[in-house]
């Protein structure tokens, strides 16, 4: 409501065109089942502005771009494209209001050369695949807003920034007038962001308008004219980038303080149970998720992982679980409660349980890592103990009995233990089953990401009892979360990441939500290139 | 602009055995329907005297009832080989040739140890080998796949050919008598080696020890992929790799020991398709049955039993053709025409088992 | 020493029985890439020779056998040559549909589609090859000479003078002695090859192989590419049961299972060219010299020869390991092969 107005008064300071507006959004309500991702949001995007739009993971960011890029359909509300309505079904229809979308995924052919990307789909001149022509087009569009593209490069060769650079020219050589695009810096290099801005600059002098997704407030600062900002699928406002601050921003994005009340009993013998030092991490493709990270997690309290999501969490965690593999001269230290020191390094998931160590690990991605979705609650239980026992046989009684105990003690709802596939269930059951069964293990240090993610208050604070139990029983609980609230509340400390990097360790009791805030976003080193 | 589908559609969450068991009959009885066109409309015959002759052909005597038995458990046998595989997702389409190797490795003992070897040693060799040869033959594209993730469909399709044309060079090599282009019945006075030759002299129930055998075998089976810790490694494999490795199994290794398991199985297979049926060995002795084998297994989603179920169903069309051929003075081509007809329309079904339609009125559009 | 002066001296004729060997297995090679390139993993392509084989010879046999001989007419040769054409085309391609019908719209699994479809489709060329040797009068009496002459036909004026040119070479016969169908098989794969690398519609057909996801998000009606390359593809691949049936066999029928054997070693010539249509065409007469070369070379048995004839699928094989070690992005199977594809619900 109080952005509309703002908008209103600069309607008649600028009015070019038609319509000033190159799109506006009016009461858009986006729900998927019970959980409201955008509720009434009104935005407005002006012809020849850069608007960022800025939210914490989960604020429903991207899912009100993609109903502009024609991956989802609004519930309620409506879409205007250069002050006409218009109805947005699918990337097509984007595309023919001059929408371009810039997805976080890139959609390319890998043997395909950039410019066979860029015209792929289009009916072009007779249907005729006439590269010198393309490749020339491709090569206006480079040289008016300074890209640099090689045409005939294969996508399998490229950078993730030149992928990104192909994404961009294909939306542009399809004629787009507006363009979204989500978290394009996520990906790339300080000085790729530099050159990303420089092209988002001449873009916007040659009258496009541009929506840029990012939770990194120094590039909010420095690229943008505009800043909107959400909040748990809620518009909080906009506001000119010159009259905002970092400070001022990161109110906004996390907004005030919540109690929540989550008992925080303290264990008076903590040890040192594991102690990561030099950790570095890179991906298939080279680029550094985890840049020399150092810490002790202790028995006998819970770690907080704090950090925008995509900092190096996933990694983290996998790497000491030894599914990922760290470079060089990294140490990951095991400490037994008996005293014992064991170096983790090098050591694969089966190492790790021949070493005797018990280690939990409720990932990120239930289905896609913790648990197997076309098999029963029980037989998801023995993905932990069907080594158990002698002989070729694996003991499905024990296993069986393990389940029906974590069935009945967290009150997990199924039809049949043994009989209904786990993808079945709710996500709230789901996911009491994965972190009773890591529990269930009897581990020495127990370590879970995201939690709580997509669950209700209840099986919310069912889980926080949990850990906390779990950490009184002198186990070293690590908690990846992204509600900064539960963080402060439920951890005895916090690591916040940032951009692979540790940006500090702090005490949670006396920390504050905004200090957090900022420690997750600002990059240190880069801050100094920015004053 | 888009107007929405008609018919929209989405995945079953799960469906009731018997609404499952319904659709796979209707299909069936459908695939009948249009068999009964097709036979009608090719030689203007009743088709319902045609099916009675096919009933004939299959149980009519109790020589043609073991010959159904021989010939269904053989591709049931072929079929559990290939479950474990299937079961961890990788398209083992070479159990034709891991087929041939076992019932060349048997052929071999059997062939030039008969004499020389007490009986107990020729079997122990006999199946030792073909178990051994038909492992090599699967666990060289396993290798592959777990090393390079070279491509097992097109790996194994061709290990396939290889392995013929070996056949091929065998049965030159161990030609019987000259000039015939066959190996001959091997051991045909001794019967040394014939496994049938084991529980009785008679006739019909040679082929009683192959049938039991291989209900043994699908019961090990079945109980190895249910309740073995190897089994559940094979089915948390093929779910998701990376649930495989959190849980700290080795991938590589369960995709080498199942397809070395597989081939084994598969090799077993060509052990008693000589030593219990043919007894000798030529390109035939597989016959296209290691292909026939995975449409069984694909059809009875890696159950053993249900597997001597669909064996049974193909193993009765092709008896059941050869009789029209002869009752009628058809070529025995028809049977794979009308198995073609049958199995098109089983596939088909599985649609209609694992998806819902919904049909959707058309709303009209807003704005 | 002498097997191979022997060897040198017979190349020439190795190469002429090689070429028409390798025209079978082109077409259907062919088919097959045009298929795979939409992602399909069509394993009935022996089924579909087959099916494309008889169709053209039961077309042909009712016209010259039944009705010409019935109205005591001569044979119009155009008639043969385009009926046996169009009918092979369609026979193949109604096999093409039945596939991608179950694998596409039904969501049938392609590899055992792949298999039941060369079950049947072996079922139904040997049944009606049976049926039509057994009307001619026996095994192996089905004959349409006219058709069967017209497809085997060529320019005797072309070959002689070439072959006058090159003397002992014999070059005239080397290029001009076939049947039209061989040039037409290259003159398809060159199509095939400008069709993929210089079209619109080629750039889009790959992209559904390689990526279905991205195609689909660009607009490209997926389903209907990939009918349409399963369909055409099937249509292509039938020729060369036709070829073999008119050219090879000289048109008649035989129960033999080779139709069967080539079909496999065409789906192998497609791994050969790393689903390339320029270099199948190279790799199929290779493949037709190593097949036939155990006939040239001295000192051979009859075991050793079926160990010669094993060389195609080594040959097969070793470049599919060449081709996953190498890595080699441009040589790999299209990405989306054999992989279904749903558009996820919204």
């Amino acid at each position: 409501m109080e952005s509309h107005d703002i908008n209103k008064t600069a309607d008649t300071a600028t009015g070019t065109g038609a319509c000033e507006y190159a799109i506006e959004l009016r009461h858009i309500t986006k729900r998927f089942g019970d959980v409201v991702a955008n509720d009434n949001i009104d935005l407005a995007l002006k012809k020849g502005e850069i608007l960022s739009l800025l939210g914490e993971n989960g604020s429903g960011k991207t899912t009100l771009m993609n109903m502009l890029g024609g991956i989802y359909f609004p519930d309620e509300g409506e879409i205007f494209v250069d002050g006409k309505p218009v109805s947005i079904k699918s990337p097509k229809d984007s595309f023919h209001y001059g929408i371009g979308m810039i997805h976080q995924h890139f959609k390319l052919v890998d043997v395909f050369t950039a410019a066979e990307n860029i015209v792929l789909g289009l009916e072009g001149d007779k249907g005729k695949l006439d590269r010198a022509s393309i490749r020339k087009a491709v090569k206006e569009i480079a040289e008016r807003y300074g890209f640099e593209i090689d045409p005939d490069q294969k996508v399998y060769n490229m950078s993730v920034s030149q992928k990104q650079t192909v994404e961009i020219v294909k939306v542009l050589y399809r004629g787009a007038d507006v363009l979204i695009l989500d978290e394009p810096t996520a990906v790339l290099t300080p000085q790729e962001t530099d050159k990303l801005f420089a092209v988002m600059r001449n873009m916007k002098r040659d009258g496009k308008a541009i929506i840029i997704i990012t939770h990194k407030l120094h590039e909010v600062l420095a690229v943008s004219d505009r800043v909107a900002v959400l909040r748990k699928g809620q518009y909080i406002g906009s506001v000119d980038t010159v009259n905002a601050t970092q400070q001022s921003l990161t109110d906004m994005m996390v907004g005030k303080s919540v109690t929540l009340n989550i008992d925080r009993p303290k264990n008076p013998s903590l040890t040192d149970r594991l102690v990561v030092e030099n950790l570095t991490v890179k991906d298939k493709d080279g680029v550094k998720k985890l840049d020399n990270v150092s810490f002790t997690a202790m028995g006998g309290e819970i770690l907080g992982i704090a950090g925008i999501a995509g900092s190096g969490q996933k990694e983290l965690l996998e790497a000491i679980a030894g599914i990922q593999r760290s470079e060089e001269g990294a140490a990951i230290t095991y400490l037994s409660p008996e005293g014992e020191r064991v170096s983790l390094n090098g050591m694969d998931p089966l190492d790790i349980i021949h070493n005797g160590i018990l280690l939990s690990f409720v990932p990120e991605d239930r289905f896609g890592m913790g648990l197997v979705g076309g098999m029963c609650i029980t037989d998801n239980i023995k993905l932990r103990t069907y080594r158990k026992g002698p002989g070729p046989f694996a003991d499905r009684a024990y296993s069986s009995n393990l389940a029906e105990s974590i069935v009945s003690e967290l009150e997990v709802v199924t039809p049949d233990v043994n009989r209904t596939p786990i993808r079945r269930l709710s996500g709230g059951n789901v996911q009491k089953v994965l972190v009773g069964r890591e529990i269930a293990s009897n581990p020495t240090v127990l370590m879970t990401a995201y939690a709580v993610r997509g669950l209700d208050i209840n099986t919310s604070y069912t889980i926080y009892n949990l850990l906390t139990e779990q950490k009184m029983k002198g186990v070293a609980v690590i908690y990846v979360g992204e509600d900064l609230d539960v963080l402060l509340e439920l951890c005895d400390r916090i690591l916040v990441l940032c951009g692979g990097q540790v940006s500090g360790i702090v005490d949670a009791a006396s920390t504050t939500k905004e200090e957090i805030g900022l420690m997750m976003t600002q990059f240190r080193r880069e801050d100094a290139v920015h004053e | 602009m888009n107007k929405e589908p008609l018919i929209r559609i989405s995945k079953r969450d799960g469906i009731s055995f018997f609404r499952s068991a319904a659709i796979r009959a209707i299909a069936i009885l459908l695939s009948l329907i249009v068999s009964a066109f097709v036979i009608y409309a090719i030689v203007k015959l009743n088709p319902l005297h045609v099916y009675g002759s096919m009933w004939d052909g299959a149980f009519g005597t109790e020589k043609r009832v073991w010959y159904l038995l021989r010939d269904m458990m053989i591709l049931t046998c072929i079929a559990i080989g290939l479950a474990p595989a299937f079961k961890m997702r990788f398209w083992n389409i070479g159990a034709e040739g891991q087929m041939l190797v076992g019932g060349i490795a048997t052929a071999f003992f059997m062939r030039n140890y008969a004499d020389s070897m007490p009986l107990w040693l020729l079997f122990v060799c006999m199946i030792a080998g073909a178990l051994l040869c038909g492992a090599i033959w699967g666990l060289i594209p396993g290798f592959f796949k777990a090393k390079w993730n070279t491509n097992e469909t097109l790996f194994t399709l061709m290990m396939n050919y290889i392995a013929i044309q070996f056949t091929s060079f065998c049965v030159a090599k161990w030609e019987n008598p000259f000039g015939s282009n066959t190996v001959g019945t091997l051991n045909p006075a001794t019967k040394k080696g014939w496994i049938g030759n084991l529980l009785s002299d008679g006739y019909n129930n040679d082929f009683l020890c192959l049938v039991l055998i291989v209900l043994v075998l699908a019961a090990l089976m079945w109980a190895y992929l249910r309740y073995s810790k190897q089994g559940y490694e094979i089915a948390v494999v093929g779910d998701s790799e990376n649930t495989a490795k959190y849980a700290g199994i080795r991938v590589n290794r369960v995709y080498i020991r199942t397809m070395a398991i597989s081939g084994a199985i598969c090799g077993f297979a060509g052990f008693l398709a000589v030593s219990a049926v043919s007894h000798t060995i030529s390109t035939s002795t597989a016959g296209g049955r290691g292909f026939t084998a995975i449409i069984v297994a694909w059809l009875a989603k890696m159950n053993p039993f249900v597997m001597i179920l669909i064996s049974a169903l193909l193993t009765f069309l092709d008896k059941g053709a050869i009789q029209i051929a002869t009752d009628y003075g058809l070529n025995e081509y028809a049977s794979k025409i009308i198995t073609g007809i049958v199995l098109f329309f089983i596939l088909g079904s599985e649609f209609f088992i694992n998806y819902r339609m919904k049909f959707r009125h058309h709303k009209k559009e807003e704005v | 020493m002498n097997g191979l002066l022997e060897f040198l001296t017979s190349f020439p004729t190795l190469l002429h029985s090689a070429v028409i060997f390798g025209t079978v297995i082109l077409f259907g090679a062919l088919g097959e890439i045009l298929t795979e390139k939409g992602g399909n993993l069509n394993l009935g392509v022996p089924g579909i020779m087959y099916m494309g084989g008889i169709a053209g010879l039961a077309s042909t046999f009712l016209y010259e056998n039944v009705y010409c001989a019935n109205a005591g007419i001569t044979p119009n040769t155009a008639i043969c040559v385009i009926l046996c054409l169009v009918s092979t085309f369609l026979a193949a391609a109604l096999g093409g549909l039945i596939y991608s019908f179950l694998t596409i719209t039904l969501r049938t699994n392609q590899n055992v589609t792949g298999l039941t479809l060369t079950i049947f489709g072996a079922g139904l060329g040997n049944f009606f090859g049976g049926s039509l040797n057994k009307l001619a009068g026996g095994v192996g009496q089905v004959n349409v000479n006219v058709t069967s002459e017209a497809f085997r036909a060529y320019s005797t004026k072309l070959v002689d003078f070439f072959d006058g040119f090159t003397g002992k070479l014999g070059l005239g016969t080397l290029l001009f002695s076939y049947g039209f169908l061989t040039y037409v098989a290259i003159i398809i794969a060159v199509a095939i090859w400008f069709f993929l690398d210089k079209t619109r519609t080629g750039l889009s057909l790959r992209s559904v192989g390689e990526n279905t996801a991205t195609a689909d998000a660009a607009g490209i009606p997926v389903t209907k590419y990939k009918y349409l390359a399963t369909c055409i593809g099937a249509g292509i691949s039938g020729f060369g049961g036709t070829y073999y049936v008119m050219n090879y066999i000289k048109g008649t029928w035989e129960n033999q299972g080779t139709i069967e054997a080539l079909g496999w070693l065409a789906v192998a010539l497609v791994i050969f060219a790393t689903w390339k249509p320029l270099r199948s065409i190279w790799g199929a007469y290779l493949f037709g010299i190593l097949y036939w070369a155990y006939n040239y070379i001295g000192g051979l048995n009859r075991s050793t020869i079926e160990l010669f004839k094993m060389l195609p699928y080594v040959f097969t094989l070793l470049v599919l390991i060449t081709v996953s070690l190498r890595r080699r992005k441009e040589d790999q199977p299209p990405a989306s092969l054999g992989l279904p594809y749903f558009r996820e619900e919204r």
